[in-house]
């Protein structure tokens, strides 16, 4: 048979090559498939997105580390309403947490009343860096004024941004809930949105200190 | 054949406008792309011809030009500013808009879901939405060349200050404006692209579609996805930082005592131009292989379908892509050798870089290995694809030279960098990607492609490439600067006009060979010759096993399960030289 | 068929870029620097090695897609796999390629790590759309004081004149003169976009960042006149950023030159 003849004129050429399966061979359906992954599409979704967020915020991060370093560096007054508003924000991150708790018990009354606080709490935070701005703004601190006031002003705006596309998300969920499509089986929306609310809590702070 | 009715049912009556135009079905978002791409490198390659012109005959007073365009070649002369206009937006077009935008928008959407066996993509709405963002971004891109001072002419990279002062030139004021708006808008496209390939490569295989039986493509499109994630939202904040620089009057790549034309720039204090470079070129370095991997998947797989011999070494490709990815995250120094970084860095980043040498060497072995004993049907994919390791050598070999830092030092900004990356990251992706349009066209419109005029196509085309990008070499090493409007201005680079005019006409005729390409694509879509067989490679892919082109969801009633790799060719004992990745193992005999 | 054909472009590939490479019609400028010798030499070996292998995989590659079309029915082989000879070709390449890293680095730590010897000629270049200034300290040895806010058109860099070192500071524009032997140390500055300190018969290549003030250093050996070119795109006329560079072949004409343009401040 030509095949077989052929295989041993190349066996001439190179050392007789062992056969092995390249990939997980010929062992029919079984290995791991895009079912068997271990969280769900839309939270591997959240988590590419919060992974994009986090890259640009490290980008920022890392121009204000290298930034601070250098002797033209000045260091601003930062505005007083900042302390005020991270222990609003961190409120809003527990209330979250307590509507989600309040799902798993099948407490819905709970968790609407938690969720929309969450919401106003967020909506307060936002008008509390607002009012910070305008602190800055009366002390003669604009955003050209120094590279930290340039800072300052850049990443809490992004962060602002950031934290609307979360109240967004967050009226979206509980425009779900108030029409009763969220269960104790079924409230994934409102774990996304737990998730994407809790991550930024850490990374604010970068510009304040 | 006779079309299965099953793929019909799934697929409601829609009207011409959401079927095809504003559709969430991956394969028409996939061909939006590709077909968008394309349009953007015409407008990019035409950029380089006339930049090729200036560059052959730099004083030649051209009458006919000055008709056509009056103000960029006032008195029958190209301008010095619309030259260099004219290098920032062929980077920036080829760069974004063609490669990012055909590999992972355009193969990328079409294949991934057809590949893994899934019927669309994670997120549909999602991706149609990043196609429409990505259109938007290429309009403001183009729109640069047509607004007041003209596109910008701080180069593709963009560096400060030259791009976050507006006075720096004519172009760097509303112009570079666009061009930041047109980048971010980009990124946020490429985002969403990438968001939807990495859930679906993961979440979304079919049944018995393991992460290591999925086909080389489908490894360099995850990867791929992976960079452009990591890498993207860093140029955005560049790019938010730049902008602040340029309207609010932030100093972030702007030092203090800037002196423009003889006027001190006192509004500015403080920041720093080499940030710009390490945050650009975090980005940057991982963009090239955002470029080369997908190009190294397709070429893989059309390599082996038409070798008829499985891919030497599959697990070895994959994990040098992934050993490429991570690594490109630490090499970006090697662009800032001769920038005034710390020369400690620079000794550091040599290492980095030559080690990054070595899982691409991998991959070229791993070529030839697979080019060893085959069985070629030299088809125009495969010649494409063959063409792809040649040109991948030949560009990659470079990079030595221009890794090391010491020989770095006379060939930076020089032609020799021109030549190195536009081998490796931009014919050899190019070529790669023609492959795949041969390869995959009776797919996606259900018509062959003119293999004749095929063939024309790529024959002028690689005699082309290397006519055109190798001689570059040879005039870097004379010392001719990148960018520059007129080589004759200098002495030492007179010598060499001959090799300017040489590559010129090479050039031209390189791009009259694409027009061929062009009227074959659109040719053969209206009136190519209709396919009657799904697989007509004999490929043994998830895609070849659907109708051409595949109906809404892809796999008619039950998604395929999948029992073996995507590179069983030639098994020894069974009657055809391929099996379909479904076909089940108990009919071989091992 | 076309196997044939590709294969013999392959070849074609081959022999030219030997002819380019070996018989080099066209080549690097002609050596005017010490530190310049061991850079050219890098480049050759780093040339050689990566030469070999070059001709190797093109004519691998040649040498399979002619010899391995298609023919009959016959089958292509079935193997895939190779662990020996992966791991062989990967260790190789790994060494191949640090030894090229170490050769590297000697040259670079040869021209960045070692100081400036004592007696080099200090210069300060300063870039600017579209020129290059060059800033002599006079007989005296050292720079007068320059401050911003002195520039003007007849001023470049503003020199403040009053500063007594600055009394017989020689500023040039577009015009550099050395002396051959005698160690040069410049420092680059720019006053507005990043430029780069171009000296292509001296392998002397270093960007001018606004802000920043980077020196670096050479020895230029060869007299004669040759250019300077800015190699960092800074703007519309970045091509015609050209300065002129003498490498004075002794004391006296580089004296000479100093006090003519002394003379002309």
């Amino acid at each position: 048979m030509p095949v077989i003849s052929e295989e041993k004129r190349n066996r001439r050429i190179v050392p007789p090559p062992p056969v092995l399966p390249g990939g997980d061979g010929g062992d029919g359906g079984a290995g791991d498939f895009g079912g068997s992954f271990p969280i769900s599409k839309g939270q591997l979704g959240l988590w590419i997105l919060l992974t994009a967020i986090i890259m640009l915020f490290a980008g920022l991060s890392s121009a204000y580390i290298v930034l601070r370093g250098l002797p033209t560096w000045q260091n601003i007054a930062l505005p007083s309403l900042l302390w005020p508003n991270t222990a609003v924000l961190v409120l809003s991150s527990l209330t979250i947490e307590l509507s989600k708790g309040a799902v798993r018990k099948n407490q819905l009354q709970a968790m609407k009343a938690w969720l929309a606080l969450s919401g106003v709490l967020g909506l307060i935070f936002i008008a509390g860096q607002l009012a910070a701005w305008r602190q800055l703004v009366h002390a003669g601190v604009y955003l050209p004024s120094t590279l930290q006031s340039s800072f300052f002003y850049v990443l809490t705006g992004l962060h602002g941004l950031h934290l609307l596309g979360g109240i967004a998300g967050l009226g979206f969920v509980l425009f779900k809930a108030m029409r009763n499509r969220l269960t104790v089986f079924n409230h994934e929306p409102l774990k996304l949105c737990a998730t994407y609310w809790r991550y930024p809590g850490g990374r604010r702070r970068r510009c304040t200190n | 054949m006779h079309e299965p009715h099953t793929a019909e049912h799934a697929h409601p009556q829609l009207g011409f406008w959401r079927k095809y135009v504003f559709s969430t079905d991956h394969k028409i978002i996939g061909i939006q792309y590709m077909i968008t791409a394309m349009a953007m490198a015409v407008v990019g390659g035409t950029l380089s011809m006339l930049m090729r012109y200036q560059l052959a005959w730099p004083s030649l007073l051209s009458p006919t030009m000055a008709k056509i365009m009056p103000d960029a070649f006032a008195g029958g002369v190209m301008k010095p500013e619309f030259y260099v206009s004219l290098v920032t937006m062929h980077g920036t077009i080829m760069v974004f808009f063609l490669f990012t935008a055909v590999l992972t928008g355009g193969f990328g959407n079409f294949l991934i879901p057809l590949q893994v066996g899934a019927r669309d993509m994670a997120f549909p709405f999602l991706n149609a939405l990043s196609y429409w963002v990505f259109l938007l971004s290429c309009i403001v891109i183009f729109s640069a060349l047509f607004v007041e001072g003209g596109a910008p002419l701080g180069g593709w990279t963009a560096y400060a200050p030259l791009n976050a002062i507006p006075a720096a030139g004519p172009g760097q004021g509303t112009g570079m404006t666009l061009w930041i708006t047109a980048i971010a808008l980009f990124s946020v496209s490429g985002l969403m692209g990438g968001l939807n390939y990495i859930t679906t490569i993961l979440t979304l295989r079919t049944k018995g579609m393991s992460m290591m039986r999925l086909p080389l493509t489908q490894w360099s499109l995850l990867v791929t996805s992976i960079l452009g994630l990591l890498a993207f939202p860093v140029l955005l904040a560049a790019g938010i930082l730049l902008l602040f620089d340029r309207v609010g009057g932030t100093s972030f790549f702007v030092p203090a005592g800037i002196i423009m034309n003889q006027v001190p720039l006192m509004d500015h204090s403080g920041g720093h131009p080499l940030l710009w470079q390490h945050l650009f070129w975090f980005f940057g370095h991982p963009e090239v292989y955002i470029v080369i991997l997908p190009a190294m998947g397709m070429a893989s797989d059309i390599l082996s379908t038409f070798c008829r011999k499985p891919i030497f070494s599959y697990r070895m490709m994959v994990y040098s892509m992934v050993a490429i990815a991570a690594l490109s995250f630490i090499v970006w120094g090697h662009h800032m050798f001769v920038s005034g970084m710390n020369p400690f860095l620079g000794s550091v980043f040599t290492l980095t870089t030559l080690l990054i040498a070595v899982p691409s060497a991998i991959k070229t072995f791993n070529w030839i290995g697979t080019v060893w004993g085959a069985r070629i049907r030299f088809t125009v994919p495969a010649l494409f694809a063959i063409a792809f390791v040649s040109l991948f050598v030949s560009g990659g070999i470079s990079g030595i030279f221009l890794g090391t830092s010491a020989a770095d030092i006379q060939l930076q900004d020089t032609y020799f960098v021109v030549a190195h990356f536009h081998l490796v990251m931009a014919i050899a992706p190019l070529f790669a990607a023609f492959g795949g349009v041969y390869y995959w066209f009776p797919k996606i419109f259900g018509r062959s492609m003119n293999m004749t005029l095929g063939k024309i196509h790529f024959w002028v085309s690689f005699i082309g490439v290397y006519s055109v990008f190798f001689p570059m070499h040879i005039l870097g090493i004379g010392g001719q600067m990148r960018r520059i409007y007129d080589p004759t201005q200098y002495d030492f680079l007179k010598p060499q006009q001959p090799l300017n005019e040489f590559i010129t006409v090479a050039a031209f005729i390189l791009g009259a060979a694409q027009l061929i390409f062009l009227f074959n694509f659109y040719w053969s879509i209206f009136l190519g010759k209709r396919m009657t067989e799904r697989n007509p490679w004999h490929a043994t892919t998830l895609e070849w096993t659907v109708p051409s082109p595949p109906g809404h969801g892809n796999f008619g009633d039950e998604l395929p399960t999948v029992h073996r790799w995507p590179f069983d060719y030639s098994v020894p004992g069974e009657k055809e030289d391929f099996i379909p990745q479904t076909v089940p193992a108990t009919v071989v005999a091992h | 068929m076309s196997g044939v054909v590709l294969a013999a472009l392959l070849l074609i590939l081959i022999v030219a870029s030997l002819y380019l490479f070996v018989a080099k019609p066209y080549w690097f400028p002609v050596l005017a620097s010490v530190h310049g010798g061991s850079i050219d030499s890098l480049f050759s070996t780093v040339l050689v090695v990566s030469g070999i292998v070059f001709i190797i995989v093109q004519g691998m590659l040649g040498f399979f897609v002619a010899r391995y079309g298609q023919s009959g029915n016959e089958r292509a082989s079935y193997w895939h796999d190779n662990p020996k000879a992966e791991a062989i070709l990967l260790i190789s390449t790994a060494v191949i390629l640090t030894i090229l890293v170490f050769m590297g680095q000697r040259v670079w730590a040869s021209i960045y790590f070692v100081d400036a010897p004592a007696d080099a000629l200090v210069i300060q270049v300063t870039g600017e759309q579209f020129s290059w200034n060059f800033h002599y300290p006079g007989p005296d040895g050292a720079f007068g004081r320059t401050d911003p806010k002195m520039i003007t058109s007849a001023n470049n860099i503003g020199l403040d004149r009053s500063d007594p070192p600055a009394k017989d500071d020689i500023v040039t524009v577009g015009e550099m003169h050395v002396l051959a032997g005698r160690p040069v140390k410049v420092r680059i500055r720019s006053k507005d976009v990043i430029h780069s300190f171009f000296l292509p018969n001296l392998r002397v290549k270093q960007d001018a960042v606004p802000g920043m003030a980077i020196e670096v250093w050479f020895t230029p050996n060869r007299p004669g006149a040759y250019e300077i070119a800015c190699a960092e795109l800074c703007g519309l006329a970045h091509y015609r950023m050209r300065g002129f560079l003498t490498i004075d072949d002794s004391q006296e004409n580089f004296n000479k030159w100093l006090q003519q343009k002394a003379a002309e401040q």
